[in-house]
């Protein structure tokens, strides 16, 4: 992909005796927003490390906007905004200190205020960062990521201890970066912010590239999907599959009926026509589609991590 | 609040600063955070005040012809030297030293401020701290009866290569050993220098092996070329100059071979 705004190929690095990513190849689209999720220690942090320049791949290579993270870093950092998965602040600054001094590297900066105002820091612009609490030092380190007016922006886990508020407030600015067309890269062991957040969704396990695709593409049923409901027992099942389209079956036992297929609207709107066809109120009438939590599972052959 | 649309507010527009403008950030931020640490304080401006008033008021030192003057006129350049030491080696090498341990480098390191114009912004707040120094311990010394004599270029001019010299010393310990390690070697050598820098006694009362070891030393060689100008009324020491020279150009190199910023 000639406009690609991360592409990485062949990747590995190893610290002591663990490789950490191995033999990692997938490419980041420019603009939108892409989740590389996998669960703890799956290599996530050490690729983002290594797309930022601050590590040295052992092997493969790595383009950010088409250059060398460590042998372009001067050209590609103010183009590039990061947001550490923990620290980066003295301890002593204050909050608006620390966005300020961040703005004045940048040529076009964001108001410093204006920024906090939509982080909901403003109740905290004159306190230290050493006394900030948990989720305002997490919204402080994604103004910092986000005040240069990048147009890519690497977070690693940028919701990681926030509380239901903050992790809103992050999605929401996330989605307004989106919309600017800045290209967001963040990393995430949550099911459902890739699910919610991410156009597109690389999923790394042991260092390796498990799936890559849209939420929809990961998720998309093949075969997978299910519409359930009750009614009375006993209706004409094979009238029903005449109207929906091949491979999709039907199964009734005591009342409740199960049609498997690949769900869509279309197929739900047939069943519910038919229903009504029928003069029949269809109860309890469930969708369920496969979540990026069942693929994750299915892909990683372990249980997510549970975001706190 | 005015209601721009995220997507205008945020819509890219990266680029640089001008470097001016980097540096004059940098400083600002090191001279605040400085001045904000109650124990650089302490470090930088009360123990030196402490030391000249405790030295001419108590007569621990009386043998003026060993002082080449009287106490003020001896102990005043030794707390000049002492001023430097404090601000360009301890204090800055216990801030750098836990800047690197809560990621601080590392952040700044991917902003698009170059390593150098960093590096320079906390030598101008080191500069920024050390004028603000010898400007109260001057007065105080003053004020106490001080009599300085010779030319201020020279005194400038060892102060510059001292400050050279014992941050290129901090940034190496800063920059080798885990932040906590360097909290408690800073303020170790801080004293050794205090006891073996010949700032607040000669360097004549140590036993012959020991002062031959301190002499070596930076910090003798900085009082020991402060008093030979302000005591003395000497010309350039160009022995004691040469030595602090020496001491920035390999503690420098050592330092940027070594330094680790994350």
């Amino acid at each position: 992909m000639a406009d690609a705004a991360v592409e990485v190929a062949g990747l590995a690095k190893a610290y002591g005796s663990v490789q950490a990513v191995d033999g990692l190849s997938f490419e980041i689209a420019r603009a939108g927003v892409t989740a590389l999720l996998g669960p703890n220690g799956a290599g996530k942090t050490t690729t983002v490390e290594i797309c930022e320049g601050f590590r040295r791949p052992d092997a493969g290579t790595v383009r950010v906007l088409g250059l060398d993270p460590l042998r372009d870093s001067r050209d590609l950092r103010p183009r590039v905004g990061v947001m550490l998965q923990a620290g980066g602040c003295y301890p002593g600054a204050r909050t608006l200190e620390m966005l300020q001094l961040l703005a004045a590297h940048a040529a076009h900066p964001l108001d410093p205020r204006e920024l906090l105002e939509r982080l909901s820091l403003t109740q905290v612009a004159r306190t230290t960062y050493r006394r900030l609490s948990g989720g305002e030092k997490q919204r402080l380190s994604l103004g910092l990521a986000v005040i240069g007016r990048p147009e890519l922006v690497f977070l690693d886990e940028p919701t990681a201890g926030l509380d239901v508020q903050g992790r809103r407030d992050t999605w929401q600015l996330i989605g307004d970066l989106r919309e600017a067309g800045v290209t967001v890269v963040l990393t995430t062991h949550a099911m459902d912010e890739a699910e919610r957040l991410a156009d597109q969704v690389i999923i790394i396990d042991h260092g390796r590239l498990v799936a890559a695709g849209t939420p929809a593409q990961l998720t998309a049923s093949d075969g997978a999907g299910q519409l359930s409901f009750r009614a009375r027992p006993g209706l004409d099942l094979d009238d029903l599959l005449r109207g929906v389209p091949a491979g999709v079956t039907a199964t009734e036992s005591a009342g409740t009926y199960v049609i498997r297929g690949a769900v869509d609207p279309a197929l739900l709107a047939a069943v519910t026509s038919w229903c009504a066809a029928q003069g029949i109120l269809a109860q309890d009438l469930r969708v369920q589609q496969r979540s990026l939590e069942d693929v994750f599972v299915e892909l990683t052959a372990g249980p997510p991590a549970v975001t706190p | 609040m005015t209601a721009v649309a995220p997507a205008e507010l945020y819509r890219p527009a990266p680029g640089p600063a001008p470097w001016p403008r980097m540096l004059v950030a940098q400083t600002l931020i090191e001279l605040r955070l400085t001045l904000r640490r109650g124990e650089s304080v302490l470090l930088t401006l009360i123990i030196p005040v402490g030391l000249l008033l405790f030295f001419t008021k108590v007569r621990l030192l009386d043998n003026e012809r060993e002082l080449g003057g009287r106490p003020i006129d001896f102990i005043a350049p030794g707390v000049l030297a002492l001023a430097v030491l404090s601000t360009a080696f301890t204090g800055q090498a216990i801030a750098t030293g836990f800047e690197r341990s809560y990621g601080v480098l590392k952040r700044l390191g991917a902003s698009a401020l170059p390593r150098g114009v960093l590096l320079l912004g906390k030598t101008l707040g080191v500069l920024a701290v050390e004028v603000l120094q010898i400007v109260v311990l001057v007065a105080v010394a003053y004020a106490l009866g001080w009599h300085p004599h010779g030319n201020p270029l020279a005194v400038v001019l060892l102060l510059i290569v001292g400050t050279a010299a014992f941050s290129a010393l901090g940034l190496l310990m800063a920059g080798a050993l885990r932040a906590e390690a360097t909290l408690a070697a800073a303020n170790g050598v801080y004293l050794i220098f205090l006891l073996l820098g010949g700032i607040v006694f000669p360097l004549t009362r140590l036993p012959g092996a020991v002062a031959g070891f301190a002499k070596a030393l930076p910090g003798a060689a900085l009082a020991t070329g402060l008093r030979r100008v302000l005591e003395a009324g000497a010309g350039l020491p160009w022995g004691d100059l040469g030595l602090l020279a020496l001491w920035a150009l390999v503690a420098g190199i050592v330092a940027a071979r070594t330094f680790r910023w994350e």
